[in-house]
């Protein structure tokens, strides 16, 4: 019964017609030092409807980061506006979970710990069973079941990262945000993890903001692709749209011929007329 | 030696086999006692100091009598080195105790506040340089009374290290641990106890295990100056006063034996408490 309740509130099952969820309006971000001021980023505009997936990309150093950290609150806009359903983002919540590069578990705190923390958190009314349930069947998502008495030092990174998701998912963010999530992970876990993370968004219809440096991730993930110009004053080059049907296939998207084509693009764009002039 | 070596692998005497897998950390420190011993007593007798040697002490009738009868108590100051030895550590518990509390709890406060640790720091490292010896008139003259004056003295010495460490230990706390508790919003009491606590655990105890030894530096100290106190600290001046040195020397030798059973006892704790990485 409690879990039935939980899986059927939230959630539109189709994103049409899309509503923005998260509008990010001419956003300046100037850090002033010691040279005078630094722009780092110059006048962004993005508006993300609920249930898309979307990515960004740039060079290192062009900002996404900053713009990243806007959204989930642990910096503010020089100037413009950050709306998350409308309503300023000031400081981070719950509503705006974030998965960090390097998971930020609590290394003393199990597996199923560090998951029910952030439920026992954002839910403190929740009775212990509703509770339980859902650090359970997140976990499961994530296939952890057998390792929710374990502590994080124990496991995998690979593991760690799944654990960080569970945790992200757990409180169900309007927002899902991942900085980089799988730039520390091997290959293989990475194709496994991004195939589980797409499933999952694809499932559970959430929306997801993701910060990569890779081509293919994005290309594999995203709905929309955000290509950051090169900072100072970095902004948005072009958003593109990834038109491969869902549920996407990896092997299918790599014998699509449109695949190489855009793949093609972004890299002219970012190591071409972008570039660092060095 | 290597035929018993040889033998030993089938040999199934539980004591013999503990001889045989730790004999290389018994040996080295029972050789280096003896020495030690050894050179004393030469150094005794060719006059060098004038200190009674470890035969001499054992022949001496007081303080034979103090090392075969730890527990005696004839009312009064005259009691058993063990007894003398436990009213200081009551003390040192006291002081200490009361040190682990305020040093936790200011070390909290200095680390969170950035403002209230650049008003109170001065202070700290001010009176930190304070010697123990030099709180004992302070103390006596503040308390009136014997008993408090002690616990404030080892109180006071002991305070700084664990303030100082548990500062460091909650400044050091991980940003990603921040960031958790910041997207979580987590309440100041989930906080303390999911992250703050267990993050800063390790500088605690470290704060822990050095002001345990100077605790226990501070009460001889403290109750050198005191007088007519039941301690270990006394005992030791009223013995100076009557020209019994053996005496001393075996009372020295139960502060020294406490204070390494108080070191390792805090080290043994720390690595039962402490999380490993």
């Amino acid at each position: 019964m409690n879990i039935a309740t939980f899986h059927d509130t939230g959630y539109a099952i189709a994103p049409q017609p899309p509503t923005p969820l998260l509008t990010i309006e001419n956003v300046t971000k100037i850090y002033p030092t010691s040279k005078g001021p630094n722009v780092v980023l110059d006048g962004v505009n993005l508006t993300v409807s609920a249930g898309e997936f979307i990515c960004v990309i740039g060079h290192s150093g062009c900002g996404k980061s900053t713009l990243l950290n806007m959204v989930s609150g642990f910096n503010q806009p020089t100037s413009g506006e950050v709306r998350l359903k409308g309503q300023l983002i000031k400081k981070p919540g719950p509503d705006r979970m974030v998965v960090f590069q390097n998971y930020s578990l609590l290394p003393w705190l199990t597996v199923y710990e560090n998951v029910y923390l952030a439920v026992d958190a954002v839910h403190p009314a929740y009775d212990e069973l509703k509770k339980k349930d859902i650090v359970m069947h997140h976990l499961a998502m994530v296939g952890l079941v057998e390792a929710i008495e374990k502590k994080p030092p124990q496991v995998s990174g690979g593991m760690r990262q799944r654990v960080a998701i569970a945790r992200a998912l757990a409180v169900r963010p309007e927002l899902l945000i991942l900085d980089e999530p799988f730039g520390a992970l091997d290959a293989i876990t990475k194709e496994e993890l991004q195939e589980e993370l797409l499933k999952i968004w694809w499932e559970q219809k959430c929306t997801v903001m993701m910060i990569t440096h890779d081509i293919d991730e994005a290309l594999f993930l995203c709905d929309r692709l955000v290509l950051m110009t090169n900072g100072p004053a970095a902004k948005i080059g072009e958003v593109i749209k990834i038109p491969f049907e869902h549920p996407r296939d990896r092997d299918h998207i790599l014998e699509d011929p449109q695949y190489y084509d855009l793949r093609n693009y972004i890299l002219d764009y970012l190591f071409g007329r972008m570039s660092h002039e060095e | 030696m290597a035929v018993s070596y040889r033998n030993g692998k089938n040999n199934s005497n539980p004591l013999l086999k503990f001889w045989q897998e730790r004999r290389g950390d018994i040996l080295p420190p029972l050789v280096g006692v003896l020495l030690f011993l050894a050179v004393w007593q030469l150094i005794v007798a060719i006059g060098l100091i004038r200190l009674p040697g470890p035969y001499q002490i054992w022949e001496d009738q007081r303080a034979r009598n103090l090392i075969l009868y730890p527990f005696y108590d004839r009312g009064g100051l005259d009691k058993g080195l063990a007894l003398q030895t436990f009213a200081s550590l009551t003390r040192v518990a006291m002081g200490y105790g009361l040190a682990a509390v305020v040093g936790i709890a200011l070390g909290i406060l200095v680390g969170l506040q950035p403002l209230a640790n650049k008003m109170l720091d001065p202070i700290f490292q001010f009176l930190r340089m304070v010697a123990p010896l030099a709180w004992v008139p302070i103390a006596l003259v503040a308390l009136q009374q014997n008993q408090p004056a002690a616990i404030f003295v080892i109180f006071i010495t002991s305070v700084w290290p664990i303030l100082i460490n548990t500062a460091e230990g909650v400044r050091q706390i991980p940003q990603d641990y921040i960031n958790v508790r910041r997207v979580l919003r987590l309440s100041t009491r989930r906080f303390f106890t999911k992250i703050l606590f267990p993050s800063a655990l390790p500088y605690i105890f470290t704060g822990l295990r050095i002001a345990i030894g100077l605790a226990w530096l501070a009460i001889i100290a403290a109750e050198i100056v005191m007088s007519g106190i039941v301690g270990i600290g006394f005992f030791i001046w009223d013995a100076y006063q009557q020209n019994y040195v053996s005496e001393i020397i075996v009372a020295v030798f139960y502060i020294g034996s406490v204070g390494l059973l108080l070191d390792r006892g805090m080290a043994l704790l720390q690595r039962w408490i402490v999380p490993e990485k």
